[in-house]
C-alpha cells in the first residue's frame, strides 16, 4: 500500500459572509504517493495545493473522502491521536514560519521537546542536523541574524528533528533566489535520498520540480488535471494548464508573437518537430531532409534534460522547392510529432 | 545661604510632619499597584489569550465562548474606574473582603485592570505570525503546547511593553481608590494636601506617584528590549 493515499478527497470551506458561497478548495482528488517518492504539485495560487497538502497532515480536514498515511485513515482519529500523526510528518514553509523567540538550536530542538524526549537525546538530535543541512556554527544565533536560504534550512533541519516519514514543502524556495533556491533543492534531494525521506512538494515553479520532482501533478480549480512522470509532463504536457506551465521553462511551438517575430527573418516554411530519446533519433530526421534537397536552419528551440532524460521542441525552417519542402515535411511527419507553422504568405498555423 | 535653606525648610515642613504617612502612603500604593499588576495581569493574560484562541480562525475557535467574554470586556472596560470602584462594593462583600478599606481597593483594582489588561493582552498576541503557531501544530504540538511553548513566548516582547503600559492605569487607578479610604499616596494627597490646603503635599505625592512610573516604564522598557533583542 502507498504510503499516502488520498481518495476522493474535498475540502469545501464556509462562506465567507451570508450570502457568500462555500469555497471549494479541493474538489474529489485522488492520489496516492509511495514510499521514497518526491511528488510535485504544481498549480497556480488558489488551485487548491496549499489545502490538498495539509489535508495530509489533518492541518484541514477533509470534508470528504478518505486520507490515509502509512496505513491509518487520519479522517478516524482524535485530535490527540493526529497529534502523533504529525510527530511523523514534517513540514516546511515559504515564509519559513522559524520561532524567533528561539535561537536556531531552540527551534530545532522544538519538535522534540513536544514529543517528549530528553535534553541528551535533544542535544544529539540537534547537533546531527546541524551538521546536516551545514549550519553548526550558527546554533546560537537567532532568525533574524540568518540568510533567507539558512532559514530554510534550519526550518528543513526542524521539521527533520523527530524522523519523519514525511516531508510536506510548501512552496519552500518561492521565497529565495534562484542561487539559494538550488541550494535548497540539493538539500531536499539529499533529505531523499540519504534519510529515505518521502517528500510531497507544492510550487508555482516548474523549474523546482523539474529539478527534484520524480512524479508531477497539475492542480487546477481544485482539482487534479493531470499527473504523470516529470519526463511526461515535461515533454508531453495534455492539459491547457500543463502546457502553460511547461511552456514558462521549455521552448514549444512558438507563440503567435513569436512567431511573428520568426517570419519576419526567416521567409521559408517553418516547422516544429518533437524529439523524445526514445523516439526517432534527430540524425534521422536531418538525414531525411538533407538527401530531399531542401536547406535547413534551425530557428527556435533547444534540448531539455529533466531527471537525465532529454527531449526537445526544434523549430526549423525549410527552404527549397514547394513541392520538394511539402514531399519532406509529410515524410518527416510520419517519423516524429510534427506542427506546421507554413510560411510568411501561405501561413498553415 | 543659611536664609535659603531655612526658607526651603519652612516651605516643606508640612512634608516634613508627616514623614512617616509618607513612607507607608508608598508602601500602600506600591502594594496596591503590585496586586494590579501580578493578580489583574494573570486574569488579564487568561482573558486576553482566551479572547484570542478563541476568536474565529484560531487555534481553539469558540463563538459563545469569544461572545460572551467580549461582552463581559466590553461592558466593564468603559465604566469609569471612581464608578466601578464604588459599584464592586457588594460584590467584595459577597466574596467576603470589607467593602471599605485596602481590601475591596485591591478586589476593584484587580477587577478593573484585569479588563483592561485582557484587550491589551488581545492586541499583543495578534501581532504573533500565524505561521509560526501553525509550523508548531504541523510538529504535534497540542492547543496547550502552542499557547503555552510557542504563542505566549513569541509575544513576550510586547507583552512586556503592553503591561508597563498598563502599569500607568493601574497607579493611576492606587490613586482613585484613596477616594474610598484605601489608603496611599492618592488618599495622602486628598486628604492631608487638598483637604488641608497644602499644595506642597499634594505636589510631593504627585512627584512620588510620577518616579513610580518612571520607574516602572523604565525597567519595562528595559526588560522589552532585552527580550526583543532590539
Amino acid at each position: 500500500m502507498a504510503l499516502i493515499e488520498l481518495d476522493g478527497v474535498s475540502v469545501t470551506f464556509p462562506p465567507r459572509n451570508r450570502r457568500g458561497e462555500p469555497v471549494r478548495a479541493v474538489q474529489d482528488v485522488s492520489l496516492s504517493v509511495e514510499a521514497g517518492e518526491i511528488v510535485g504539485i504544481v498549480g497556480y495560487s488558489g488551485a487548491g495545493k496549499s489545502t490538498l497538502l495539509r489535508v495530509v497532515n489533518a492541518l484541514e480536514q477533509a470534508t470528504t473522502g478518505r486520507v490515509v498515511v502509512d496505513g491509518v485513515d487520519l479522517t478516524t482519529l482524535s485530535e490527540r491521536q493526529l497529534n502523533g500523526v504529525r510527530r511523523g510528518i514534517g513540514m516546511i514553509f515559504q515564509q519559513f514560519n522559524l520561532f524567533t523567540s528561539r535561537t536556531v538550536y531552540g527551534n530545532i530542538a522544538y519538535p522534540l521537546e513536544v514529543a517528549g524526549r530528553s535534553r541528551t537525546e535533544q542535544r544529539e538530535r540537534v547537533s546531527e542536523l546541524l551538521h546536516f543541512v551545514g549550519l553548526f556554527d550558527k546554533a546560537l544565533a537567532y532568525p533574524e541574524q540568518l540568510s533567507g536560504g539558512q532559514k530554510q534550512r534550519v526550518g528543513i533541519a526542524r521539521a527533520l528533528a523527530a524522523g519523519p516519514a514525511i516531508l510536506l514543502a510548501d512552496e519552500a524556495t518561492s521565497a529565495l533566489d534562484p542561487e539559494t533556491t538550488v541550494e535548497v533543492l540539493n538539500l531536499l534531494k539529499r533529505v531523499n535520498t540519504e534519510l529515505g525521506v518521502t517528500v510531497l512538494v507544492i510550487t508555482h515553479e516548474m523549474e523546482v520540480v523539474k529539478t527534484i520532482a520524480d512524479r508531477i501533478v497539475v492542480m487546477e480549480e481544485g482539482r487534479i488535471v493531470e499527473s504523470g512522470s516529470a519526463f511526461q509532463i515535461f515533454s508531453a504536457p495534455q492539459h491547457p494548464a500543463t502546457r502553460r506551465f511547461v511552456r514558462t521553462i521549455v521552448d514549444d511551438v512558438p507563440e503567435e508573437h513569436e512567431l511573428e517575430q520568426l517570419r519576419r527573418r526567416h521567409p521559408g516554411r517553418l516547422v516544429t518537430l518533437s524529439f523524445r530519446e526514445d523516439a526517432t533519433t534527430q540524425s534521422q530526421v536531418f538525414g531525411e531532409i538533407i538527401r530531399a534537397g531542401v536547406e535547413l536552419e534551425l530557428v527556435h528551440g533547444g534540448v531539455e534534460d529533466v531527471r537525465g532524460r532529454s527531449f526537445g521542441h526544434l523549430t526549423l525552417e525549410l527552404r527549397g522547392e514547394d513541392a520538394a519542402v511539402a514531399a519532406v515535411v509529410a515524410r518527416i511527419g510520419e517519423l516524429v510529432p510534427l506542427t506546421d507553422l507554413g510560411t510568411g504568405e501561405k501561413g498553415v498555423a | 545661604m543659611g536664609g535659603v535653606l531655612d526658607g526651603l525648610r519652612d516651605y516643606f515642613q508640612p512634608v516634613i510632619d508627616l514623614q512617616s504617612q509618607f513612607v507607608s502612603a508608598f508602601g500602600e500604593t506600591l502594594f496596591l499597584a503590585g496586586m494590579g499588576l501580578v493578580l489583574g495581569g494573570f486574569l488579564g493574560l487568561i482573558i486576553g489569550t482566551t479572547l484570542y484562541v478563541t476568536r474565529a480562525g484560531g487555534i481553539a475557535p469558540s463563538g459563545v465562548v469569544s461572545f460572551v467574554l467580549n461582552v463581559l470586556v466590553n461592558f466593564f472596560r468603559p465604566i469609569p474606574f471612581i464608578l466601578l470602584a464604588v459599584a464592586l462594593q457588594p460584590f467584595s462583600r459577597a466574596i467576603g473582603v470589607d467593602g471599605i478599606g485596602t481590601g475591596h481597593a485591591v478586589v476593584a483594582i484587580v477587577f478593573g485592570s484585569a479588563f483592561g489588561v485582557g484587550r491589551i493582552v488581545e492586541q499583543n498576541l495578534v501581532s504573533v505570525d500565524p505561521g509560526v503557531l501553525e509550523a508548531a501544530r504541523s510538529m504535534g504540538a497540542s492547543r496547550w503546547q502552542v499557547i503555552r511553548t510557542v504563542l505566549l513566548p513569541e509575544a513576550f516582547g510586547p507583552l512586556i511593553l503592553g503591561f508597563t503600559f498598563a502599569l500607568v492605569a493601574i497607579v493611576d487607578m492606587t490613586a482613585i481608590v484613596g477616594t474610598i479610604g484605601a489608603g496611599g499616596l492618592g488618599q495622602l494627597a486628598l486628604t492631608e494636601g487638598y483637604r488641608q490646603f497644602e499644595p506642597v503635599v499634594t505636589w510631593t505625592a504627585v512627584v512620588i506617584v510620577i518616579l513610580i512610573v518612571q520607574v516602572g516604564q523604565f525597567a519595562g522598557n528595559a526588560l522589552a528590549r532585552r527580550v526583543l533583542r532590539r
